[in-house]
């Protein structure tokens, strides 16, 4: 019977996160996932955005995890070989009278630890902004805001964990979860998932949208995640330099209100809206989420058109009241709750996982370092990210790099095959390590070379090749078949 | 009766109106060109369509052939050839015009290959 | 670097009528850049018949169109094909560089001639709101599904647009054993020739309805059902004429985009709203020299036509490269 240490619930950034930093110690560590892909939950939908720590209430958990993921982060990214570019934010004010406003974020920051923060004003923005709205007054520049592909950052730090020995369980959505004592084993949880069952001494529910489903197995109902939507649009990679920073309005009540945020990706992307919505499952846009969204962004930046949208999507926020709970749960010892990680959580997911290692140590879980630690990861490569020059190498040492599958975003056939073999299982999830069939023809061209790669490479008939997990098949029947 | 069907022979498309008593066509009116007249009466008597398809391959460079009938078929017979098309196999280079299945249906017509395909 | 005469980038019937011409107008140094693993492009999935009555006298399927300018251009050797070969930059001084397996070339042409065809609207561009399950195609992916492939994309199927590619999917998915659950056009009436709205539609008792819209697509995995709904005079939605259809597959067939991505990059003007070149004349673009023809040029409705005006680039090319001698 396998017990292992430390069972994570909920693969996206901040379960994987926790895997990775827990992974340098001598634990046995398995994270399980309920989609066949990571990051298909909240993560996928998330604007990669590094905040600095602006917009949040001094004495907030988030805010101060924030201050300190936004640090932490450079170093992972590194480590990881993700791109992280410090691109700084601006908060822009319309009105005079909206000034004072900025002041007090400023103040609100500054308790914090946000670092060179400073207020600039309309002749700045012109010169630094030069697309913004001439109605733009003054900002509040945060340089130490920066982007990140939150997809990728999952998968990688997934991958490191698993380097280091973390396993990594994908379609197991957990049903229920018990306590058992075993006479010479000691305590444990029982978890059993739709198809089989797992056992572990502690528990850390990282299930996002699901982690108050997951808290009621074991008795706790003191919170609920109430789903809050979010809409985005993203402009074709033509509008690339749109803008040099990120884009805010004053913050709204519920939200840091509609931006206009540069991506890891290279697209601008405007949003996202903020509607508290029932449905844990509802991921639709609709007409007026758009209509929102493209008036905001056109107020901040007017050259902005209807016609650069080249793709949109929804995500919903797990939130839970108004800040993160992260916590040990008395009434169930080794039972870590880790929920309502809406936004900032991207950038707060690093301080986060140490958040909860110290929680863990606390309560009684011995973490002693492992002798080797496999710390870096080595970069993935995307011919779209770099020269031609190092493209011809490339193509020397391996000719699948110079079959290109995807021609929108440029992705060879090598790429496609090196994310299968990273664990990417379906369409989407080869989308979203790739970017292929991500441009602007929507994978109009290269769809069926991928369902073909993906088909040999996992030995799955091409009938079984589904776009993000069992139930969303891609075709229907193979005449194959008959 | 009264029929009216749209004449396809040219991208004008003609709505012509067929006067039938017993399926016995009593006057065609509504065409601007004599193809009309020709278009209504087979269109009446024996409604034809060229046959399109994909066969199955074996082996072969590509997984699908493309396939046509050498003349137009029936058009009721439209179903059954698709039926029958889905159960062939074909496991040999071919070239364009290549017979695939020789009197299609008994309907006296050829399925032919519209693609070269090597091994 | 290696320097070609003339460089045609795309191995449709567009590329191929446009590189014929030109050697048959003198140029003896071309090299055509197919992206594909064969020639003829799109025709290759377009497996009704139909094509080449004006120009070959006889209704082709669109592979036996194809296969005649493949069998004509491999008998001349001065017409260099490379396949499996994608163009990554273009520059206005006419230097390409494309990726092969196996290899990274940059070439410089004299003169070129760009015949890179077009891609779909795709369902963002029309703005349908709703969820984003799969089952949802544009048409000439489906086209390649089930043509190329032997897959069938779906058995519920609602298809958007009334176009030529729409009405031919709709008789295709029928064909296949799918049900075909409505064609929906926003406009009054439907689209595509005549021909095609007879045998693809009526003759198979297909429902079409125009002046109607999709207002959402609703499942979550898969495909479940669409709103659709009718439209005034103004395409403004008819709210109380809403009702839903249930399908696991919307085919969107709602128009092309000429793919100009390339001659933008090497800083041709392109036409904002058409994502055509800007031209004074056919082919022609701002740069002197760089042509584009086919339906990168402007969208057709027959081949025919295409390889007409593609000659016509061929010949231009010819008459350019003469000049600059």
């Amino acid at each position: 019977m396998k017990i292992y240490d430390l069972i994570i619930i909920g693969a996206g950034v901040v379960g994987t996160a926790i895997a990775r930093e827990l992974s340098c110690y001598k634990l046995n560590i398995a994270v399980l996932e309920k989609e066949q892909e990571l990051a298909f939950g909240v993560s996928k939908s998330n604007s990669g955005i590094i905040h600095p720590g602006t917009q949040n209430h001094p004495d907030s958990l988030k805010g101060k995890l924030c201050v300190q993921g936004n640090k932490l982060i450079r170093k992972i990214a590194r480590q990881l070989g993700v791109d992280f570019k410090q691109i700084g934010e601006l908060i822009v004010a319309f009105k005079q009278e909206d000034i004072p406003q900025l002041h007090e974020l400023k103040a609100q920051a500054k308790k914090l630890g946000v670092r060179k923060i400073k207020i600039v004003n309309q002749t700045w923005l012109r010169k630094h902004e030069p697309n913004i709205s001439p109605d733009a007054v003054a900002a509040l520049y945060a340089p130490t805001a920066g982007i990140i592909s939150p997809y990728r950052l999952t998968y990688d730090l997934a991958e490191n964990a698993m380097a280091n020995g973390v396993e990594i369980f994908t379609l197991q959505k957990v049903v229920t979860i018990t306590s058992e004592s075993h006479n010479d084993l000691g305590k444990s949880f029982l978890i059993k998932t739709l198809s089989t069952e797992f056992r572990a001494r502690y528990i850390i529910n990282a299930a996002g949208l699901s982690a108050d489903e997951i808290a009621n197995m074991v008795g706790i109902s003191d919170f609920k995640i109430e789903p809050r939507k979010g809409e985005e649009f993203i402009l074709d990679k033509k509008h690339k330099n749109l803008t040099k920073h990120l884009l805010f309005p004053l913050p709204e009540k519920n939200s840091k209100g509609i931006l206009v945020i540069k991506t890891a990706d290279g697209n601008t992307m405007i949003g996202p809206t903020a509607e508290n919505c029932a449905d844990k499952q509802d991921l639709s846009t609709t007409e007026e989420g758009l209509q929102k969204v493209l008036s905001s962004a056109q107020r901040m930046v007017p050259s902005i058109n209807q016609t650069d949208i080249i793709a949109y999507f929804a995500g919903l926020r797990p939130v839970a009241g108004d800040d993160f709970i992260i916590r040990h749960e008395l009434s169930v010892p080794s039972f870590i709750t880790v929920a309502g990680i809406q936004s900032p959580g991207l950038t707060a997911a690093p301080a986060i996982a140490k958040m909860v290692g110290r929680i863990l140590k606390d309560n009684g879980l011995a973490l002693k370092r492992k002798w080797v630690f496999k710390a870096l990861r080595k970069k993935t490569i995307h011919l779209f990210a770099i020269p031609f020059s190092k493209t011809a190498k490339l193509i020397k040492k391996d000719p699948a790099y110079g079959d290109i599958v995807c021609r929108c975003e440029m992705v060879s056939a090598k790429e496609i095959k090196d994310a299968i073999n990273r664990g990417a299982k379906t369409l989407d999830g080869i989308k979203f390590r790739t970017r292929a069939q991500a441009g602007r023809c929507h994978g109009g061209f290269c769809t069926t070379r991928i369902m073909k790669i993906l088909s040999k490479q996992t030995n799955t008939p091409l009938s079984e090749i589904s776009k993000k997990g069992p139930g969303s098949w891609v075709v229907m029947e193979d005449r194959a078949d008959d | 009766m009264n029929k009216k069907i749209i004449c396809t022979q040219c991208p004008k498309g003609c709505v012509l109106t067929i006067d039938l008593q017993n399926n016995q066509i009593i006057s065609i009116t509504g065409n601007e060109c004599p193809k009309g007249q020709d278009y209504a009466n087979s269109e009446i008597k024996n409604p034809v369509r060229t046959f399109t398809s994909t066969v199955i391959t074996q082996g072969l460079s590509l997984r699908m052939l493309p396939v046509k009938t050498d003349k137009p078929i029936p058009k009721q017979k439209l179903l059954e050839a698709i039926n029958q098309v889905k159960k062939i196999r074909v496991c040999q280079p071919i070239k364009v015009n290549d017979i695939i299945a020789k009197n299609f249906l008994d309907l006296d017509v050829n399925l032919i290959a519209t693609r070269n395909i090597t091994s | 670097m290696i320097k070609k005469d003339l460089v045609i980038v795309g191995g449709g019937p567009a590329g191929m009528a446009a590189a014929i011409c030109a050697y048959e107008q003198g140029v003896k140094d071309i090299l055509l850049i197919e992206r594909d693993q064969y020639l003829g492009g799109i025709l290759n999935q377009c497996v009704h018949t139909g094509f080449g009555l004006d120009y070959f006298k006889q209704s082709l399927s669109g592979p036996e169109y194809a296969e005649r300018f493949i069998a004509k251009i491999k008998t001349i050797p001065q017409i260099e094909i490379s396949l499996q070969s994608f163009v990554v930059n273009l520059s206005s001084d006419k230097q390409l560089t494309y990726l092969k397996p196996g290899s990274l070339n940059q070439i410089q042409a004299k003169a070129l001639i760009m015949a890179t065809g077009c891609r779909e609207k795709t369902r963002e561009m029309i703005n349908i709101p709703g969820t984003r399950p799969a089952g949802i195609f544009s048409a000439g992916l489906a086209q390649k599904l089930i043509n190329i492939e032997g897959l069938l994309p779906g058995k519920k199927v609602i298809v958007v647009g009334s176009g030529d590619i729409g009405l031919i999917m709709a008789r295709r998915f029928f064909l296949e054993g799918a049900e075909v659950k409505a064609v929906v056009e926003i406009q009054t009436k439907c689209q595509g020739l005549i021909r095609n709205q007879v045998q693809c539609i009526e003759d198979f008792n297909i429902p079409f309805f125009c002046s109607h819209k999709i207002t959402k697509i609703n499942g979550n995995k898969r495909v479940e059902k669409v709103s659709v709904v009718k439209v005034d005079g103004d395409f403004k939605p008819i709210k109380e004429s809403q009702f839903d259809l249930e399908c696991d597959t919307v085919l969107l067939a709602v128009g092309l985009i000429p793919e100009n991505e390339l001659i933008e990059m090497a800083g041709a003007k392109i036409n904002k709203s058409t994502n055509a070149p800007v031209s004074e004349k056919l082919n022609k673009t701002t740069i002197s020299g760089l042509f584009v023809c086919g339906n990168a040029y402007k969208v057709y409705d027959l081949v025919d036509t295409v390889c007409r005006d593609s000659e016509t680039a061929g010949e231009q090319a010819a008459e350019y490269l003469k000049g600059i001698k």
